[in-house]
């Protein structure tokens, strides 16, 4: 088992025939990934590396099944892409665009209220279950399959998890990029409360950044429910306050959000906390008394 | 991206938030014909930095003539303002706002951002304003109440009413308080602020409300469709080196250590920052080249990076996902042979082609030394900045 993606899996990709949407389109199949077809507005009709290409999500999905998508849109349009994968329904949505206005991030969010699709991202670096398929954008060849699931707000340092993991002999069941902007779909929470309904899951890394508040709110949910042994780092402990850094939600702002804090509250949850970006390998190791 | 004041209070008076009468000076004389032009018995001259807490450290003061604010302004502009919000190396001041004096009854705070947790704006309002926010959080936390907006129907009059009364303001100011909301909320949406703060809002003799003070910053991911909004850049308040690394869509944010970075991606720059602290050392800078980065962008990275005398060692962590670890060698042999870079530099890349690109590093002329995990390299880093000191 897998969480949020698996062989069932019938995924589209909206920008299909842009540079990048073509690229992960072709590693997403080569990594046992049903891709059936993609959306570019105006190439409707027509095919592109042997996929069908349709003008609308909803005509996607009504002629492919498709029950996922990946979004490589460019920021000034992807919000709507958000909205317009929401209206036909798809129950995953995953996007990757870096970039996007969190104004129309506000009115993404407020538009999928309601309706029955899950968003990951945006500005992540996707979702792969290792051996069964991936969304996004992180290189599969680094994954074994195994164990221990991964959320993090970070796309490189998921890269660093999962080879970490894996040059111990860790494998892993689905790794989940939540992303590192301030308005985002899915949260450390919900990604922890799909792991602990996977029973193939056995533990979680988890790795936040300074910013917001999730993952105090976080600490709080495993301290309170969640049973299955988690490891987290914190990346920003030497950021100085007030700077953005990269990730539009990476700011400490006026003395909230710093690493010590969210550090603090994870280790008073029972999380067992690397200091060190190289030891979430290790650690994890422990945790599990191997 | 920040603006100043007197640029934070034109995008207000804009949506129709009402602010004092003044006007921006870049000179004494154009300060003293400001001051002529707006009249009355006291004008106020500030300081225009990039920093709260101006008025503690001198940047603020009343004039009770135009001669008077002619003179504070030449006192003023050039002068490094020291406050606790820009470090100890402080800000030079190049243009005061000179404002009418007012009569002030009472002080308010107003602010709007993005509450992440609830995925929408958030009003928060206190009775305590022109003090520090976060201390009156910290110490009267009941002083501070919150409003969340609903994107669908804006601020309700209601909610605005809910915050005048809970901030013990009468009716009459009560309906203008929902005015400046409104107006407020405009101003946030149509501009993408990610933040607006009005500390403080005045309520006047007179029972007027006037935004005395006004901090603006605007999302920068939505600047490409603000044109008016990017002119208010003043690259003065920004570090030089930062300045240049954008033109270059390089991420750049300097710091103060020895230790240079060069790595891929926010948070493992992020993280390897931290690594390089773990180990004994200071970085220098925090620095993401980004996941497609190519030659170019790393003989980049190297110009800023050696632009900063304090650098001693370089180190860059490399996790090539799309980017090619082979790539990725052969730009930083070319980048070094080119630019001459004097300092040691270690490398650390794993990923796709690591091997390769391990061979290239290997087989060049040049003296690299690599690493094969975060912690080897940090601790390696940290030993060659300490033996170049």
């Amino acid at each position: 088992m897998a969480v949020l993606l698996d062989k069932n899996t019938r995924l589209i990709v909206q920008g299909l025939t842009g540079r990048e949407g073509t690229f992960h389109a072709k590693a997403a199949a080569a990594y046992h990934t049903n891709v059936v077809g993609g959306v570019t507005p105006g190439k409707g009709g027509t095919t592109h590396e042997g996929w069908p290409v349709f003008n609308t999500v909803h005509d996607a999905v009504q002629a492919t099944g498709a029950n996922a998508t990946v979004i490589f849109v460019p920021p000034p349009f992807a919000a709507d892409a958000i909205m317009e994968a929401a209206d036909a329904d798809i129950p995953l949505a995953v996007c990757i665009t870096e970039g996007i206005p969190t104004i129309d991030m506000l009115k993404a969010l407020t538009f999928m209220q309601g309706r029955g699709t899950r968003l990951i991202g945006p500005n992540c670096p996707g979702i792969i279950s290792a051996g069964k398929g991936k969304a996004g954008i992180i290189p599969a060849h680094i994954c074994r399959e195994g164990r221990i699931g991964i959320v993090s707000k970070s796309g490189t340092l998921t890269y660093e998890a999962i080879h970490q993991l894996s040059k111990i002999g860790m494998g892993q069941t689905t790794c989940i990029g939540i992303g590192g902007d301030p308005l985002i779909g899915t949260s450390f929470i919900d990604a922890l409360e799909l792991f602990a309904g996977d029973a193939d899951t056995e533990a979680v890394i988890m790795i936040g950044e300074i910013g917001g508040t999730a993952e105090q709110e976080a600490a709080a949910f495993i301290k309170a429910q969640f049973k299955k042994p988690v490891v987290g780092f914190i990346a920003g402990q030497t950021a100085p306050p007030g700077r953005r850094m990269g990730h539009a939600g990476a700011i400490i702002a006026g003395g909230q959000g710093t690493a010590a804090e969210k550090m603090d509250a994870l280790t008073a949850a029972g999380v067992h906390v690397a200091k060190s970006p190289a030891e979430m390998g290790q650690k994890m190791r422990d945790a599990l008394g191997r | 991206m920040k603006i100043h004041e007197y640029q934070a209070k034109s995008v207000l008076a804009r949506f129709g938030v009402p602010v004092p009468r003044g006007e921006v000076a870049l000179s004494a004389a154009e300060a003293g014909d400001v001051a002529r032009r707006l009249g009355g018995s006291v004008v106020v001259v500030k300081a225009q930095i990039h920093a709260g807490g101006r008025g503690k450290g001198g940047g603020v003061k009343l004039a009770k003539s135009a001669d008077e604010a002619e003179q504070l302004t030449k006192d003023m502009i050039g002068m490094t303002l020291v406050t606790h919000q820009t470090g100890p190396e402080g800000k030079k001041v190049g243009r005061v706002l000179i404002e009418e004096g007012l009569q002030i009854e009472r002080e308010l705070y107003l602010s709007i951002v993005i509450d992440r947790a609830s995925a929408c704006p958030v009003i928060i309002a206190s009775s305590a304003g022109g003090m520090d926010i976060e201390e009156v959080a910290a110490s009267h936390p009941e002083q501070i109440l919150r409003e969340m907006v609903n994107r669908g129907t804006g601020i309700i009059p209601f909610q605005a009413r809910k915050l005048a009364f809970g901030m013990g303001l009468p009716g009459a100011t009560a309906n203008k308080l929902t005015a400046v909301l409104q107006s407020l909320y405009r101003a946030f949406v149509e501009t993408d602020a990610s933040m607006i703060e009005i500390n403080p809002l005045i309520v006047t003799k007179g029972g007027d409300l006037l935004a005395l003070d006004a901090k603006v910053s605007f999302d920068d991911n939505a600047l490409y469709r603000h044109p008016d909004l990017r002119d208010f850049r003043d690259i003065t308040e920004e570090d030089p080196l930062e300045v240049e690394a954008s033109k270059f869509s390089l991420n750049y944010i300097r710091l103060d250590g020895t230790i240079g970075c060069m790595v891929n991606g926010a948070g493992l720059a992020m993280a390897t920052m931290d690594i390089i602290k773990l180990a004994g050392g200071e970085p220098a800078n925090f620095l993401d080249v980004g996941g497609g980065a190519n030659a170019d962008q790393i003989r980049n990275a190297f110009k800023i990076l050696m632009s900063d005398k304090n650098v001693k060692a370089v180190l860059i962590n490399i996790f090539g996902g799309i980017l090619r670890c082979d790539v990725l060698a052969q730009g930083v042999i070319a980048a070094v042979t080119e630019l001459g870079v004097p300092v040691p530099i270690v490398i650390r890349m794993e990923g796709t082609n690591v091997e390769e690109g391990k061979r290239l590093l290997r087989e060049s002329s040049l003296n690299f030394a690599t690493a094969d995990s975060m912690g080897e390299a940090a601790d390696k880093v940290v030993a060659l900045a300490k033996a170049k000191k």
